[in-house]
């Protein structure tokens, strides 16, 4: 065989193969360093767990041409303000009842996750939650048992978990925390649930597959309680 | 020395012998990641199919994890089935691998019991520790992560001190570094935080630097002694291929990772990084194609195993067309802020894990049904060729059907719940009723029936090729 050509020869594709990885692996270690500034709680795009306490909505930014949270005035969940450390626990609570009850190999978070129910970003804004009012005990309801509860019209269900009205709660909370995450822009093209006040008549949760309202564009409302 | 034709593993080198067992549990467990699959399919169409008994969740846990765990079976006894020969040196401590096989199949067991009959648990950290960490395709609960660890330290133990005792091949050099990343990079999901941001982008880690980088390259080195036993490839033009595709495959891979972090509160700029690497990410996939074809030309299909060719051949182009194509296909932020999240990712998961680590997994087998009936002749004129044919023909329809089906559904997914709906409860099932989806869902399980087939096939023939056999295949030695 003739002589190797440089280019074609082992030492130097070594060489390469090294050095590009090397190189890569340095990159990536830098940049997560960099991504942790974002994503760390009440960082820049992911918020402190006190953000259970306000109102988040979801809207289409025109500047940034795309949908963003909208964090509003104060909304307490379960009408009970909370200190960043006990917003904490609680999230914390609701993460790993996600976690305790297998949630993601159904649903999707953030996107992730299987494909057999709905995606859980903006779970906390779905429109099928009927109205704000009713919204929290609604959502704490079905966590607790979903097996009787109206769901769609193919006949998918969720199972019953055991999930405890405390667990339920958390979770809830989480998936308020949750659906304040800045995701650029994903899910796109979501009509949060109506959150303006005063609210119009509640219609009943989950019910026949009727196109959701789209909610009036509202403005910053006083705080209720 | 057996009688040709004999099963017997006095055929075997030590590594070759337990690789033998870590081959067995992997088929098994082959058999369940299907059986699951095809229960939980069949929910998608029955929705009251098994509900509150094996509820999907607890189908598609058992379906993820038994893959992960048959393919690292599978890599592990590639590894143990090279070993010895690619260091010229018996296994060092092979009775501690012995041990360790038997630890982690007991565990894998306990692990798969607890999915089935526990399931889930309440929402404290002894659920995480010993139900599950309810963290897709790593739900194994937190005492078997360190059983892993500590299996995989005692694997990398037996590979590193093996070949330090006898040969280091480039083969071995990439192996030892790429277990060493492979091992590392495990330990990244095996924490908890309330943040689910922060718990994504450390899953993914795992998730995306196991299977679209250290996974391809530890498939590149046991393929490229495959190359040099099935077609007989001169060493140094497979080393250097090797080394080629390690600079493209973590070239592009590493930061391809950056797809992943489109949606997850993860900063603008992996929206570019993302997008750009993970859109060269099929180019080593073709250059692997390339090698393969190449060689296989070369040596003009010349094999004294063809199963075990055609299984290399169709890991080639269903790793570029599975990985390459699929993933590319939905990859650029632009599509997949509509993609994201739907059976467009399920589509391209079936292709790329089957056809880049089951095909090579499978060509495996066939190395083993081959040396423990005595390196019999296992190539033109074999007795029963009929059975590897047809398993490998059934496999491929049956993938193939599931593939574009998945596809047709995340097709109509996208548009229906993503583009149109906005992704609500509501459009979520306006899509899941849509009759093109129901359609779909159909044809997949259909297709599901095919590939059971073809497992059915592929185990019968792996327990029964070469029993009749009487040529030897060493008539046809290799190259060096």
């Amino acid at each position: 065989m003739a002589q190797t050509l440089w280019w074609a020869s082992e030492s130097f594709w070594r060489k390469t193969a090294i050095w590009v990885t090397g190189g890569s692996f340095i990159i990536l270690i830098f940049l997560t360093f960099d991504t942790m500034k974002y994503i760390t709680a009440g960082g820049k795009q992911v918020p402190g767990y006190a953000i259970i306490n306000k109102r988040v909505d979801y809207q289409f930014n025109e500047a940034q041409n795309r949908y963003l949270p909208v964090i509003g005035p104060d909304e307490p969940l379960f009408g009970k303000m909370l200190s960043e450390q006990e917003a904490e626990a609680l999230v914390t609570k609701g993460k790993l009842t996600t976690q305790a009850k297998n949630c993601m190999e159904c649903h999707t978070l953030l996107g992730n996750g299987a494909y057999y129910a709905p995606d859980l970003t903006k779970a906390w804004l779905d429109p099928a939650w009927g109205s704000k009012e009713v919204r929290e005990e609604s959502m704490v309801a079905f966590l607790m048992d979903p097996s009787d509860k109206l769901h769609n019209s193919i006949g998918r269900r969720m199972p019953k978990l055991g999930i405890t009205e405390e667990e339920a709660r958390a979770t809830v909370a989480f998936l308020k925390w949750m659906s304040a995450i800045n995701t650029l822009g994903f899910p796109h093209n979501f009509k949060a649930i109506d959150q303006s006040d005063p609210a119009p008549a509640s219609a009943p949760a989950a019910s026949a597959p009727a196109t959701p309202e789209v909610a009036p564009a509202a403005d910053a409302a006083p705080a209720q309680q | 020395m057996a009688a040709l034709g004999i099963f017997d593993t006095a055929n075997l080198n030590g590594g070759q012998k337990l690789a033998m067992k870590y081959f067995a549990v992997s088929l098994a467990l082959f058999g369940a990641q299907v059986l699951f699959g095809m229960l939980a399919g069949l929910q998608y169409l029955k929705p009251d199919f098994l509900y509150g008994v094996l509820d999907f969740s607890v189908n598609r846990t058992l379906h993820v994890n038994a893959m992960v765990v048959w393919l690292l079976y599978g890599f592990m006894g590639g590894v143990y089935w090279i070993l010895e020969e690619e260091a010229g040196h018996p296994v060092v401590g092979l009775w501690l691998g012995n041990l360790i096989f038997w630890i982690l199949t007991v565990a894998v067991v306990i692990v798969v019991l607890v999915y089935l009959l526990v399931q889930v648990g309440p929402a404290d950290m002894k659920t995480i520790w010993f139900i599950m960490e309810g963290r897709e395709y790593i739900e194994a609960p937190r005492w078997a992560d360190i059983g892993i660890v500590v299996s995989v330290l005692t694997f990398f133990f037996n590979v590193v001190a093996t070949f330090s005792k006898g040969r280091f091949s480039g083969i071995a050099g990439v192996l030892v570094m790429d277990l060493l990343a492979l091992f590392g990079i495990y330990l990244a999901g095996m924490f908890f935080t309330p943040n689910v941001s922060i718990d994504q982008f450390w899953w993914w880690w795992v998730i995306h630097l196991w299977v679209e980088a250290t996974w391809e390259v530890l498939v590149g080195c046991i393929m490229a002694y495959m190359l040099i036993v099935t077609l007989g490839v001169r060493r140094k033009i497979v080393e250097t291929w090797l080394y080629i595709e390690v600079a493209l495959m973590f070239g592009s891979g590493i930061l391809g990772l950056g797809h992943h972090y489109f949606w997850i509160g993860t900063p603008e700029y992996w929206l570019t990084i993302g997008g750009f690497f993970s859109a060269l990410e099929p180019v080593p996939l073709v250059a692997m194609v390339v090698h393969a074809v190449f060689d296989a030309g070369v040596h003009k299909l010349k094999s004294t195993n063809h199963p075990a060719l055609g299984w290399t051949i169709a890991q080639a182009f269903g790793n570029f067309f599975g990985a390459g194509v699929w993933g590319f296909m939905h990859t650029l932020p632009q599509i997949n802020l509509y993609t994201h999240g739907t059976q467009w990712s399920a589509s391209h998961g079936h292709l790329a894990f089957f056809g880049a680590y089951a095909t090579a997994v499978i060509g495996f087998f066939y190395l083993a049904a081959q040396k423990s009936r005595g390196n019999v002749w296992m190539s033109g004129g074999l007795v029963g060729a009929w059975k590897w044919k047809w398993a490998m023909a059934f496999l491929w329809i049956g993938m193939i059907g599931m593939t574009v089906a998945l596809l047709i559904a995340g097709y109509e997914q996208s548009q229906i719940e993503r583009a149109i709906e906005g992704s609500t409860w509501m459009g979520y099932f306006a899509a899941q009723g849509h009759p093109w989806f129901v359609q779909a869902m159909k044809w997949r399980q259909i297709s599901g029936w095919a590939f059971t087939l073809g497992y059915v096939l592929l185990v019968w023939d792996l327990l029964s090729i070469g029993r009749r056999e009487t040529r030897p295949a060493a008539a046809h030695a290799h190259a060096d």
